[in-house]
């Protein structure tokens, strides 16, 4: 039975990669452990080695982009099997994920070409004061625009600098650095040892003697074991030294749900930082945002965590070409107008948030606002209640746990600020309060989506 | 600048830290110019008198939380700050009134943070564990156990980074030395050449768990050894010992040579805090220890029998010193307490 190579995935996360060389052609022998194309996404290359042994029946897919990870490439011939076998081989074998592989072969047929990641539309007017409808765009990916933040700061004060695991010659584990070796150097560019505790310790070290580390956690997951140099020595040293100390430091790197890599690399760390009093904590969505904001963080003179997300670093999102793109900490903005329910998230829930904000819109007649926090502490409360005094109801969606979360926070805050507004108990939707488990079904369950922002916006709404 | 480095510079820099172990253990602590160690003497004795008052205002309520005292160790730090210069830095655990006074901070703020009052070091919001001279290059006063290791690393990374000369001592105790940052410290240090001393006070006890329960290699100047940090123990009693192994290492230091560890090797003389009652060792060896190794008293025999001062001279001094510590708790309870509305200042700049 000729068997089909499938296009792997780099990444819990990738959807689709470049297929950038084929090593082989059809007729070709090959043997396992054979390594027979390239594959290429913006963050890494890979080989593709095939696992048996056989003849190249067919190439299906040429060299090209945009190809969709577990679409089949190409037809290996087993013993024995003519080449006239691979042409009809395709969607016939056992594969074992028929529903992906019929997936696959309907975009085939379709001849129609496979989603691009998607670009989100997002109203730029009125979102800053600097940005109008003459102001020239940009399409940019969250990494680009977080890495482009840390260039032009770089460039701009020499006290500023890289520190984590893999950022200079892997250019990032995640590739947000990448090219900063290259430009600014290993002495401003620094490989750390995989020692989260220290390196951060470290860093706030050097913030004391007054440089600006930008420290690159690989995930937020690993900050856990830097947790006491966080926040016992950067976040509370200006207080209990009466003001003599200072940290200006920036702690950054994916936060949140992954895909896949379960409970212990799969986590919203937004709550606990959110907790600390003498921390800032931004979390943005757009590329913008992240931009704007991460520049903002580099020279804020306190310590501040940057959440980003490790799903939004391929989105794509305008970024206004202006000189110094910068963004206040602590200014929540509207995404979207409505009247009548006031919907607050922040980070990769948006994504979700508005999807069903088209929903509610198209099939329930609801029209909801959406209001994006952008930063979690200080919390722009001003303009969350601005909009309940309009909606009069109130649903705040987050990714992580509900219990003590920001949901829970922003919730009692409306209770006690505008209590008289409220037409409806705030509603939070939240991650469930479980460890990330692995199983594809049930890490969906354990996650918020739009069908839940839609079931608690029409409860507040109190619709049919 | 980890790159740079060569596996042939590696090789040389393991002989030369060869050669500086052997030349340690040859060299005998040179003697301490005459004024320097009057004034040294003066130091540790105002450390002494100022902890044995504090330990009195503790116990009379006047003083809250945690307090602990550095009586007994008083040559390191006056040892080692002698050796520093402009620049250089010091930061330490939370024993740390003994490093603020030896740096040059007045005893009047000392006692007056101790007291909680608003002309306190930190203004009356850090205590006795979180005491700051930045302006004479002292970075505190910190309450977790080893976390000024990889804090005080990171200074003299900036010093690396700055192209400075500047040398960063970062102590820690006995117990410290067994918390993982120390090592993940001592890995960068030495990977990127960082002029950090790291300096164990060994005073024997970590709170109430001696070393040898605690550690399972208890010649603590080694454990640099996997690193190849080059370490040595020093008389932590002994002045001038202290100063001229402090000299020779910051000039190791300021020449880019990397690391170094100096293990001290010194007593308490009190328990771990104020509340602490020491039970865990016996009465004898704190009396052994002060009468035989008391470093106040060892600093004036040699003073007398150097001719550099006779015992009215220094009777004098510590009434000179127990007068400067009488203002300064006068002031301390005198000073007010720091205004409500500072409650909400010094979170964000």
């Amino acid at each position: 039975m000729p068997v089909d190579i499938l296009m792997p995935a780099l990444s819990p996360t990738m959807q689709e990669g470049s297929l950038r060389r084929w090593l082989v052609k059809e007729g070709d022998t090959v043997a396992s452990g054979d390594v027979i194309a390239e594959v290429e996404t913006d963050k890494a290359t890979m080989e593709v080695e095939v696992v048996d042994e056989g003849r190249i029946g067919r190439i299906v897919v040429p060299e090209g982009e945009n190809v969709p990870v577990r679409s089949v490439i190409a037809v290996l011939l087993q013993d024995g099997e003519e080449m006239s076998a691979a042409a009809s081989a395709n969607g016939t074998d056992d594969s074992p994920v028929p529903k992906q592989k019929q997936e696959a072969e309907d975009r085939k047929e379709s001849q129609s070409p496979p989603p691009s990641p998607p670009k989100l539309e997002i109203p730029n007017e009125g979102m800053e004061s600097s940005w109008t409808k003459s102001t020239p765009v940009v399409s940019m990916s969250v990494r680009e625009a977080l890495r482009d933040a840390m260039a032009e700061e770089m460039r701009r004060d020499d006290r500023v600098f890289l520190f984590g695991e893999e950022v200079g010659e892997y250019q990032g584990a995640y590739k947000v650095s990448q090219g900063l070796l290259e430009e600014f150097g290993e002495n401003r560019v620094f490989d750390t040892p995989i020692t989260e505790h220290g390196f951060t310790g470290l860093a706030v070290g050097a913030a004391f003697a007054g440089l600006r580390p930008v420290v690159e956690f690989m995930t937020f997951n690993f900050a856990m074991q830097a947790m006491d140099q966080i926040i016992n020595s950067a976040a509370k040293m200006l207080y209990m030294s009466g003001g003599k100390l200072s940290c200006p430091i920036v702690f950054r790197g994916p936060n949140g749900a992954a895909a896949r890599v379960t409970a212990q690399h799969s986590q919203d760390y937004s709550a606990w930082y959110a907790h600390i009093p003498g921390l800032k904590v931004v979390a943005p969505y757009t590329a913008s945002d992240a931009k704007g904001l991460l520049k903002a963080a580099i020279r804020d003179p306190n310590p501040v965590v940057f959440l980003e997300n490790e799903i939004l670093y391929g989105h794509s999102f305008d970024v206004p070409e202006v000189d110094d793109w910068i963004l206040p900490i602590g200014k929540a903005r509207v995404l979207r107008a409505g009247a009548d329910v006031t919907i607050v998230s922040y980070s990769h829930a948006l994504t979700f948030v508005l999807e069903a904000c088209e929903k509610l819109s198209s099939e329930h007649g609801i029209e909801a606002e959406v209001i994006d926090l952008r930063s979690l502490r200080p919390l722009d409360m001003e303009t969350i209640l601005e909009s309940v005094r309009k909606s009069n109801r109130i649903v705040v969606v987050e990714q992580g746990w509900g219990v003590c979360g920001i949901g829970a926070e922003v919730s009692a805050r409306v209770c006690a600020e505008a209590f008289d507004y409220l037409d409806a108990p705030p509603m939070r939707v939240s991650g469930e309060d479980v460890p990330m488990p692995y199983a594809a079904n049930l890490e969906a369950l354990a996650l918020p989506d739009a069908n839940r922002v839609i079931e608690a916006a029409r409860a507040v709404c109190y619709a049919e | 600048m980890a790159r740079a480095k060569t596996a042939r510079k590696t090789a040389q820099k393991s002989k030369a830290k060869t050669k500086a172990r052997t030349k340690t253990k040859t060299s005998s602590p040179s003697r301490m110019k005459d004024d320097a160690f009057l004034q040294a003497y003066r130091d540790m004795l105002l450390i002494r008198r100022f902890e044995e008052r504090a330990g009195q205002m503790y116990g009379m309520g006047l003083i809250g939380g945690f307090c602990h005292l550095y009586i007994g160790q008083e040559a390191v730090v006056v040892g080692l700050q002698s050796a520093l210069q402009e620049g250089d830095q010091v930061i330490t655990g939370y024993r740390d009134h003994g490093h603020m006074l030896a740096c040059g901070a007045t005893p009047n703020e000392v006692m007056a943070e101790l007291t909680g009052r608003q002309d306190g070091c930190s203004r009356g919001k850090g205590g006795s564990m979180h005491m700051f001279a930045i302006d004479k290059g002292f970075y505190g006063g910190h309450g977790i156990v080893g976390a000024q290791v990889p804090l005080g690393t990171g200074l003299a990374f900036a010093n690396r980074y700055r192209k400075q000369k500047n040398v960063c001592l970062a102590y820690f105790g006995d117990g410290a030395a067994n918390q993982g940052q120390v090592y993940e410290s001592f890995n960068m240090a030495e990977l990127w050449d960082l002029p950090v001393i790291y300096v164990i006070e060994n005073n024997r006890y970590a709170m109430g768990t001696s070393l040898k329960r605690a550690s399972a290699q208890t010649d603590l100047s080694k454990r640099g050894l996997s690193f190849d940090i080059p370490g040595e123990q020093v008389d932590g009693m002994d002045i001038e010992a202290v100063r001229e192994a402090g000299l020779r290492t910051v000039a190791w230091c300021r020449e880019g040579k990397g690391p170094y560890i100096l293990e001290m090797m010194t007593y308490r003389y009190r328990g771990h805090s104020m509340s602490d009652p020491a039970k865990y060792r016996e009465r004898g060896e704190v009396d052994e220890v002060r009468q035989t190794r008391d470093p106040i008293d060892h600093a004036g025999r040699l003073l007398i029998e150097r001719k550099l001062a006779d015992e009215a001279r220094l009777k004098e001094i510590d009434k000179e010193v127990r007068a400067v510590v009488a203002d300064a708790a006068a002031f301390a309870q005198d000073n007010p307490e720091p205004d409500a509305a500072e409650l909400y200042t010094d979170i964000y700049l």
